[in-house]
């Protein structure tokens, strides 16, 4: 009795109740449906956000404030950093590693154009903002350091917020907006960089840090200055530099207790990779769970089995079949089960993946290590909770058995 | 020198422990059985007939005694041993014919050949054969419940022949079937005979073992009798 046989011959058994062999395979399709579909929708947000991480460029760094800490108390400060932080960094001859320099205000604000308004995030920057975040100019011009240091009130439109707003294929350019009842004039409209729900990079408002700091919020610390270096090699040396004069500016002896931080890409990168890593891993998990319950209903239908074949395993035995033939043969049919049930499960795991990525505009992403794994495991499942009804129809005496009613 | 005999039993007992009580389905009993022979056991119920024919046919081993199978010490065997004994040199027919329901007579006659190893090719040319001999060379790939009780009890049959074993042990195989049907089988298992093979069948209806060359008979677990059929029922005579 081959493997072929053995297959054929649990696959006709298993066709002879349909209705119980769906229903025990149910565990594990909603088991392997779901680890990968998780997966997947894991990985392809996560490579959204590297993407969109990465777009920003590999010699830009970000310096955001960071608590002070003075006599081991750690104080809740996040208005370290000033404009005139980021005008010393720029300034100061023992930099030379800088390229371009930005210091930014952001805050979430009303918008009202008309009868429209809508909620976004409005950031006050520096000319050089477009630059370090490779921002592109669909139409208008951007804001210059004239507008900077003369507080005024216009402002930069991402093309979502224009849509939101004045609706579709409208030049805003000219028009004004208000924002918390000052007037400002739309002066230019962002190229579109895609991304949706929380990574939305087209719905902004920008307008100069110094409108932002004294006009609108009345503030005169800023969010983060953003720099980017001459290039990729100087980074390290690029930190070390801002880092010396920003604590010599804010007379901090102890490297250990500066009140800022300054992050590289890849700093950002590895961060958000860990943490969507274990987010991943977690939902994974708690997916795993139910192939487990799955796998614990195949063993009770497979106990059932047994019970209801003992006849038959014991005419079987009567007519020469050795205990481990009839361990595989029901071994076979719970494993012919869980994979039947993997290969569905994965069907629907994709299909629910390619679905949630296409409603979600998030790349849709097929990993052969997720599918291989999900097969691997509804196997892995068949074989660990089939064994033990196969070992008691394997252990039945024929006599017994061919006697039982 | 006499030649080997088929079966040789020795002094077996078989003896069934339940809680404090001991009960000896089988005590002492004795015979041998040669090639060709065609032998019918007998006994009441509780005789320990179906005890002896479980031993027999390498499904049961005794507490003590030699079972002696074409010289071979089956006592001694493991499971796995005898689950090849089974395959190999026994033909089982049972009561109740014990066919794979929602199988067809062609799937059920392979069944030991698949576990006995014959090529794959060669299954159901052989599986045929054999059901023609049985005279269902129509009936291939009706399923038990489409055939009436002699029919699957000539599946059985042909099922039993398929390994060309050394003996076939039929277990009341009438038990369950109208007495004109009764008689095709028993006509059936005298051709067999008559080709040489060597039939035993454990009976307790008196007309079935008339049809036998010998009759074992057992009371008690006992050997009461054992001798040879002289009012044989001539089966070639009864036609169908």
């Amino acid at each position: 009795m081959d493997y072929q046989e053995l297959i054929t011959e649990s696959l006709l058994t298993l066709t002879l109740n349909k209705v119980r062999t769906g229903l025990a395979m149910l565990g594990v399709v909603i088991g392997i449906g779901s680890v990968i579909a998780l997966m997947s929708l894991g990985q392809a947000s996560q490579q959204s956000i590297t993407s969109s991480i990465q777009s920003l460029g590999s010699n830009l760094l970000t310096i955001s404030p960071g608590s002070q800490i003075s006599g081991g108390i750690r104080g809740g400060s996040v208005q370290t950093l000033t404009y005139e932080d980021a005008q010393a960094i720029a300034n100061s001859p023992q930099i030379t590693t800088l390229s371009k320099i930005s210091a930014e205000f952001s805050s979430r604000a009303q918008i009202v154009a008309g009868k429209n308004n809508t909620n976004t995030n409005v950031t006050g920057v520096l000319p050089d903002y477009a630059d370090i975040r490779n921002l592109a100019i669909s139409s208008g011009s951007f804001i210059t350091g004239l507008q900077v240091s003369s507080l005024s009130k216009v402002a930069v439109l991402g093309p979502e917020t224009v849509t939101d707003l004045f609706g579709e294929n409208v030049n805003p350019i000219g028009r004004t907006i208000r924002l918390n009842d000052q007037v400002f004039n739309i002066i230019g409209v962002l190229q579109s960089k895609g991304g949706s729900g929380f990574m939305n990079q087209d719905d902004l408002v920008l307008i100069p840090l110094t409108t932002a700091q004294k006009l609108l919020f009345g503030v005169d610390y800023v969010s983060s200055i953003s720099i980017s270096a001459i290039n990729e090699k100087v980074m390290t040396q690029a930190q070390e530099e801002i880092a010396r004069l920003l604590l010599a500016r804010h007379k901090i002896s102890n490297p250990e207790q500066a009140d800022f931080r300054i992050f590289s890409q890849e700093d950002i990168l590895s961060t958000v990779t860990s943490v969507t890593d274990t987010f991943t891993t977690l939902l994974t998990g708690i997916a795993a769970i139910s192939l487990v319950v799955g796998g614990i209903g195949i063993m009770n239908i497979m106990l059932v089995t047994v019970t209801e074949r003992t006849r038959e395993i014991g005419l079987r035995k009567a007519l020469g079949a050795k205990r481990k033939i009839i361990t595989a043969q029901f071994l076979t049919e719970a494993v012919m089960i869980t994979f039947l049930g993997g290969i569905i499960g994965a069907a629907i795991g994709i299909g629910i993946s390619y679905l949630l990525s296409t409603y979600m505009s998030l790349p849709f992403t097929l990993s052969l290590k997720s599918i291989l794994l999900a097969f691997a495991v509804s196997a892995g499942v068949g074989i660990l909770f089939g064994w033990y009804p196969a070992q008691k129809a394997a252990k039945l005496e024929p006599i017994e058995a061919l006697r039982y009613e | 020198m006499t030649p080997q005999p088929l079966i040789k039993i020795q002094n077996i007992a078989k003896v069934y422990q339940t809680g404090e009580i001991q009960v000896r389905a089988l005590d002492n009993v004795s015979f041998k059985i040669n090639r060709g022979e065609f032998v019918a056991i007998m006994g009441p119920s509780g005789s320990g007939k179906s005890t002896l024919m479980h031993i027999i046919g390498a499904l049961d081993k005794p507490t003590s005694g030699q079972y002696l199978l074409e010289g071979k010490n089956v006592e001694k065997l493991n499971e796995d041993e005898l689950a090849e004994i089974r395959n190999q040199k026994i033909g089982f027919v049972f009561q109740f014919y014990n066919l794979l329901p929602r199988t067809s007579a062609l799937k059920n006659v392979m069944i030991p050949m698949m576990y006995g190893g014959i090529a794959k090719e060669d299954r159901a040319r052989k599986a045929r054969s054999y059901l023609a001999m049985v005279g269902l060379q129509n009936r291939l790939e009706h399923t038990p419940g489409q055939l009436s009780g002699g029919q699957q009890q000539r599946v059985a049959i042909a099922r039993a022949l398929s390994m060309n074993p050394s003996i076939i042990l039929a277990d009341e195989p009438t038990g369950n079937i109208a007495s004109k049907q009764a008689i095709e089988i028993m006509k059936i298992l005298d051709q067999l005979n008559r080709k040489g093979r060597t039939i035993v069948v454990i009976t307790h209806e008196n007309e079935i073992a008339e049809c036998t060359k010998r009759i074992i008979f057992l009371r008690d677990g006992h050997l009461e009798k054992d001798k040879p059929n002289k009012k044989r029922r001539n089966l070639t005579k009864i036609a169908l």
